[in-house]
């Protein structure tokens, strides 16, 4: 009988112990997540997202409003990443291989109103009023927020220029099935 | 030494056998070329960070004068091939598959060849190993097989392992090159000597030189320039691609292993290619920076292929039209062996120090097979002279999982194409692995750009913030100030009509 008991009592104090313990522990987990998949955003805080900044698009992808594939900036790589840490399936096959852009300004368009430089998140832009702006092409994201804002369409953004350091080799095509392949093919070599 | 070779083969399960067809280029001698009218100098013609011109468009230069200075640790100087004027300081495409451009100083030669004051020491075996290493870098040596690393870096690395044997790649197992080949034949001595310095400069104790079986004559030349020395062993070695790798040429010639995330000094020993001892020789006994090199032209769109010594930036279709010209269409241009080497859009750009060759090839001379499935044969396995199998790495490669790749060890492979060479489905296993490395640079490169981004970021908002911040204090001051005033002017106020009301009341 004392034994019964003993161990009913101890069960429920365990039991409320984890039931007290899980609402902690479901607190920490979820910002634990946020925290990890924010670190995973470019940081940059752009927006293309439809959200505010990184931080809130972290918490709509844990909560599990928004897809994986929502930030343009990070391309294919990300949208993988994002689906590993959060366990969900990815479609990248749709998904179009995105190059990185820089944000070039035609000279002869600009105004020198700063408004771009106002708004560019990473301080690529840097000009004064009445002069002509320019872009650091280390620290342009390729964001697009000053082609936004700029007054006289005078920003565009283009493709990061390759160069001997920056080039890699392309993916070799696929190989498709030879059906029926000709023997002459077979065992010609260099 | 038939048993030793018969062993070796025994012991050796990599590689490949290529038709060598060195022939078409090593029958006849070393011809230097007449001076072209212009160079085109590339300031990228090693491993590491670009030089950096120090001449002005219109200066004139005279031949050996160094017209860029290298920058960081790992990287050349670049010295004027003739004497000219320099007519233009700019982009000009690089020998390279993308045919981008590269920063190149282009040398209208006025035909004088007239030197520098050249100050070679009188005996650099009495310089500190250090000096010699100095002067190696001053002439811009990079390693002429291919991999055109800084030679004087190299040897600082030997000095300071305390490497004991000094390895002498002169294997050249690349088809169709006969550079070294020749260059051994003809210049032995020169060789033996260069080999002599680096030993001394890198404090080895002997030096070992392997040159592989298909090469009798230099060989036997090399055998007899080296007599004199006991403390040089020369070595014959089978053919077979790829033997001129430096981990296989150590595993060949001492039977030691490099560890994967080593280098050669890990095991005790220094490999050099025998055209940068060479190299090495010119600058230490004549004082020559490293301004020509010996270049193969072969192929079988070439009309008389044969080596040529060519300045560097001569461009390479005048190193074609001395060696008669195309016959016909060439199906492939490629800079450097068949195996290994780069394929080029065109002949107009110039010859670097790392250009063993420059390959018209013909239809004839180029698989014609298009792709099919793998079949899991495990030729390239067989093959594979790092002991990796290529046919899993790139099927992962293939689906995108490339962390499962470098889990295969794709960081060991040396892109040497043994296994794309003897697939039977001609599967471009090494062009995957030559991808597969340069996404996972690309990645590592955006991780780091991405760090300094969000820094970019932080310092940003932190500015806003402290602007903000700093607004508002000014404005609260001004209210602050404002408000005193104010209370200032009510007493006053008050304190007149007060004495006002005083005066009123004592009247």
């Amino acid at each position: 009988m004392v034994a019964v008991l003993s161990l009913t009592g101890l069960g429920l104090l365990l039991g409320l112990g984890l039931g007290v313990a899980a609402k902690f522990l479901r607190v920490e987990q979820e910002d634990g997540r946020i925290a990890e998949v924010e670190a995973l955003l470019p940081g940059s805080q752009c927006g293309q997202c439809g959200f505010p900044g990184c931080a809130p698009a972290a918490a709509a992808l844990v909560a599990g409003a928004a897809p994986v594939t929502l930030c343009p900036p990070g391309g294919r790589d990300l949208v993988e990443k994002l689906a590993a840490l959060l366990g969900v399936e990815a479609d990248t096959a749709g998904m179009a291989e995105t190059v990185p852009m820089l944000a070039i300004i035609e000279e002869t368009q600009c105004i020198g109103c700063t408004k771009c430089f106002k708004v560019c998140p990473t301080d690529a832009v840097i000009g004064a009023t009445r002069q002509v702006h320019n872009v650091l092409r280390e620290a342009c994201t390729g964001c697009g927020k000053c082609v936004d804002v700029c007054p006289t369409l005078a920003i565009s953004l283009e493709p990061v220029p390759a160069t001997l350091q920056s080039w890699t080799w392309h993916k070799p095509p696929r190989e498709l099935p030879v059906l029926n392949a000709p023997l002459s093919t077979a065992g010609a070599s260099c | 030494m038939l048993n030793r070779d018969w062993l070796t083969r025994l012991r050796l399960r990599w590689g490949v056998h290529p038709l060598g067809r060195k022939e078409q280029g090593n029958r006849e001698g070393i011809l230097t070329l007449p001076l072209p009218s212009r160079l085109h100098v590339p300031m990228l013609q090693h491993t590491g960070q670009p030089a950096k011109p120090r001449v002005t468009v219109g200066q004139r230069v005279r031949k050996g004068e160094m017209i860029a200075a290298r920058q960081g640790n790992i990287s050349a100087p670049v010295h004027a091939p003739t004497s000219g004027t320099v007519i233009a300081i700019g982009d000009y495409p690089a020998p390279h598959p993308s045919g981008l451009p590269v920063l190149t100083v282009s040398i209208d030669c006025d035909g004088l060849e007239e030197w520098v004051d050249l100050d070679p020491p009188s005996d650099p075996f009495a310089l500190a190993p250090e000096a010699l290493a100095a002067k190696v870098a001053e002439a811009g040596i990079v390693g002429l097989g291919g991999a055109t690393f800084p030679s004087a870096v190299k040897m600082a690395l030997g000095l300071r392992t305390q490497v004991r044997t000094l390895l002498v790649n002169g294997s050249e197992c690349e088809p169709y090159l006969s550079c070294d080949d020749r260059l051994m034949r003809e210049r032995a001595a020169a060789i033996v000597d260069g080999m002599n310095l680096i030993r001394h400069a890198v404090g080895a104790e002997t030096i070992l030189c392997g040159i592989e079986d298909n090469k009798p004559e230099a060989l036997a030349a090399m055998r007899e320039a080296a007599a004199p020395f006991p403390h040089i062993a020369l070595r014959r070695l089978p053919t077979r691609y790829p033997m001129g790798s430096d981990r296989q040429l150590i595993q060949v010639l001492t039977g030691r292993e490099v560890p994967s995330d080593g280098r050669s000094a890990d095991v005790g020993v220094l490999v050099h290619n025998v055209a940068t001892c060479y190299a090495v020789h010119e600058a230490l006994r004549y004082g020559r920076p490293l301004i020509s090199r010996i270049v193969t032209v072969a192929g079988g769109a070439v009309r008389a292929p044969r080596n040529v010594e060519a300045l560097i930036g001569t461009p390479a279709r005048y190193l074609v039209e001395q060696c008669g010209g195309l016959s016909g269409e060439s199906a492939r241009l490629v800079m450097g062996g068949p195996m290994m080497g780069l394929e080029l859009a065109s002949l107009d750009v110039p010859v670097i120090k790392g250009s063993s060759g420059i390959l018209a090839l013909d239809a004839s001379e180029l698989p014609s097979a298009t792709p099919s499935p793998c079949i899991r044969c495990g030729q390239c396995v067989t093959a594979c002279p790092m002991n990796l199998m290529p046919f899993e790495m790139s099927a992962r490669i293939r689906t995108g999982a490339l962390d499962e790749a470098v889990g295969m060890g794709l960081k060991d492979c040396l892109t040497c194409g043994a296994c794309s060479y003897v697939c039977p489905a001609h599967i471009p296993l090494s062009h995957y692995f030559n991808y597969a490395r340069g996404e996972l640079t690309r990645r590592e490169r955006n991780t780091l750009r991405q760090e300094s981004i969000r820094k970019l970021v932080a310092e940003r908002s932190e500015r806003l913030e402290r602007d903000a911040r700093e607004k508002a204090e000014a404005a609260a001051r001004r209210k602050a100030e404002r408000e005193r005033a104010k209370a200032e002017a009510d007493a006053a106020r008050a304190a007149k009509a007060a004495a006002k009301a005083a005066e009123e009341s004592s009247a």
